[in-house]
């Protein structure tokens, strides 16, 4: 394999691979939290000493994520190894390294959480690392699409409405609303930190949306971009009303119910998804939008001002 | 950046070991306990349930068949379990208050919690500090056996099937903690860790008894792991026996 700055069809599609499959454990991560499974695997990184233990009970989803994470594990080097190989761009090729010790480091906290017994702030910054490497992989994908090597659609930005240094408050807001809702799961803090915070980060979200739709809708890339942000945190915000009325109706359950449980996990996917489409929608804002042009058009109004 | 990357896994460890660890100097320091047989009395008395019963939900077993198969019945939830008298079952009851600082000695027998039918047996116990909690997996399954202390050193265990039992102890008060398996998450047992030998789980009656109990003035405590604490206080005489009820209700 030769290092070459052309599109990498099989690299790309690799990339998408890793980031579905990257999605899966945020979903199965999800499934071992809200079916209480954390524990029911007390040893690591053997399960009940073996590689295969019976798949029963909790067993099932706790043994589960750590087949899908040592999958995703072997997928983030081969990744790295192809991008190191064939990639170009020493960006990208460090963003693979970047990925795979992120992706190790992950692996180590969900064994630490699991031998320390789920200490909040352990289980905390597993599940905000898992959100941020799920964003890594999009971001991959992102870098290896064939539009992406044909270059930016570059658009002037609006000084009246600046958005390139704002895109990147939604992916922050993001975040931070990820790891309210990852600290409320875990029981360091209470849920209403986690509701609070929704009106605001949705309220980011569609501010900056809103301003690409409004402002910078002739780039194609930006305006699908923002309305794929504005649909997926709507239905993020559904999915959290819904997965927050039904802990409140099986308040009394003596055991994880179904339809709480498929609601929670949902909202923690699309979670996810909202992270990478906000991440993915700064990436594109600043790419599309260069800061020299930016600079020329601030420098042109003022002139013409 | 070297030394962060050397000190970083000797935190860890620090932090994985970094349970709390109970005081036990200051009760072997403490003198033997003796109770004269001639004027110990009992103290006894009722947990009553006010009110309509709160309706308990069926356990589904169905995500382990092996669980299900045990049993011939739906499984109820052991939460809430009012007795046909109107007496409230699975209460810890002991002393709290009252008794001079004393060293107790542990039974040499060993407190058993079983694991049938994926249940937890008994659901509620007592057991003095230090002495031994023999777990039992007598279930063909899977168990994880998951002390949630707070006061005690926490530990979570596996106990594959026909495992030889384990064996732990506590050596600091605690009242009360769940004990519970992540692979059958309805699981749910609850122990309380006294220091002295004067505490009761209430049963199909409802009542409880502690005897043995040397004269004095004593704080009383009921707790329920729904319903929570409750407190009283009595006076017992040389030789006598004391009632105390408590009533609990939804």
């Amino acid at each position: 394999m030769a290092v070459s700055s052309q599109y990498n069809r099989g690299l790309h599609w690799w990339s998408v691979l890793l980031a579905f499959c990257t999605l899966l454990l945020v979903v199965a991560g999800g499934l071992v939290t809200s079916r209480d499974a954390g524990l029911s695997v007390p040893d690591w990184p053997l399960s009940y000493g073996k590689l295969m233990p019976p798949m029963e009970g909790g067993i099932l989803y706790e043994h589960g994520h750590r087949m899908v994470a040592t999958t995703v594990g072997i997928l983030t080097i081969v990744s790295m190894i192809w991008l190191l190989r064939t990639d170009d761009r020493r960006w990208m090729r460090r963003l693979g390294v970047v990925a795979l010790i992120a992706v190790i480091v992950q692996g180590v906290l969900g064994g630490i959480t699991v031998l320390m017994l789920l200490p909040w702030w352990v289980s905390t910054s597993h599940a905000c690392l898992a959100q941020l490497f799920f964003s890594t992989t999009v971001a991959i994908v992102l870098f290896t699409s064939p539009w992406w090597r044909r270059g930016p659609v570059p658009i002037e930005e609006n000084p009246k409405f600046p958005i390139r240094t704002q895109s990147l408050a939604a992916p922050v807001a993001v975040l931070c609303q990820l790891a309210l809702g990852a600290a409320a799961r875990h029981k360091a803090i209470g849920v209403i930190y986690h509701i609070c915070g929704s009106p605001i980060v949705t309220g980011v979200v569609l501010w900056i949306s809103l301003r690409i739709v409004l402002h910078y809708a002739q780039n194609r890339e930006l305006r699908l971009g923002a309305l794929a942000l504005v649909g997926i945190t709507c239905t993020q915000v559904f999915l959290g009303i819904a997965a927050y009325m039904t802990r409140i109706a099986y308040a009394d359950a003596v055991q994880p119910m179904p339809l709480m449980v498929a609601f929670t996990v949902l909202h923690v996917a699309v979670g996810a998804l909202t992270m990478a489409a906000s991440v993915a929608l700064a990436i594109l804002v600043r790419r599309n939008i260069p800061a020299a042009a930016a600079g020329f058009s601030h420098a042109r109004a003022v002139a013409i001002s | 950046m070297k030394p962060l990357l050397c000190t970083l896994p000797l935190l860890l460890l620090a932090a994985c070991g970094s349970g709390t660890q109970p005081q036990t100097q200051t009760q072997a320091a403490l003198p033997a306990a003796h109770v004269d047989p001639a004027t110990a009395g009992a103290i006894s008395g009722r947990i009553l349930f006010k009110g309509a019963p709160p309706a308990m939900p069926v356990i589904d077993m169905s995500s382990n068949p092996q669980c299900e198969r045990q049993h011939h019945a739906p499984v109820k939830a052991e939460i809430v379990v009012v007795n046909p008298n109107g007496t409230l079952r699975n209460v810890f009851v002991r002393i709290k208050d009252g008794l001079a600082p004393a060293r107790w000695t542990p039974p040499a027998e060993s407190a058993k919690l079983d694991q049938q039918g994926c249940i937890y047996v008994p659901h509620v116990q007592g057991i003095m500090e230090d002495q031994q909690l023999e777990i039992i997996n007598t279930d063909p399954v899977n168990h994880n056996v998951h002390a949630e202390c707070q006061v005690n050193q926490a530990w979570n265990e596996s106990q594959p099937p026909r495992a030889e039992h384990k064996f732990k102890t506590f050596s600091a008060e605690e009242v009360l903690f769940p004990v519970t398996c992540s692979v059958h998450p309805w699981m749910r047992a609850y122990i309380g860790v006294s220091p002295h030998p004067f505490f009761a789980v209430t049963g199909d009656d409802g009542t409880f008894t502690l005897r043995g109990v040397p004269p004095g003035a004593y704080t009383i405590e009921a707790i329920h792991e729904k319903y929570g604490k409750q407190e009283g206080k009595l006076t017992l005489a040389p030789s006598g026996a004391a009632t105390i009820d408590f009533t609990y209700g939804s």
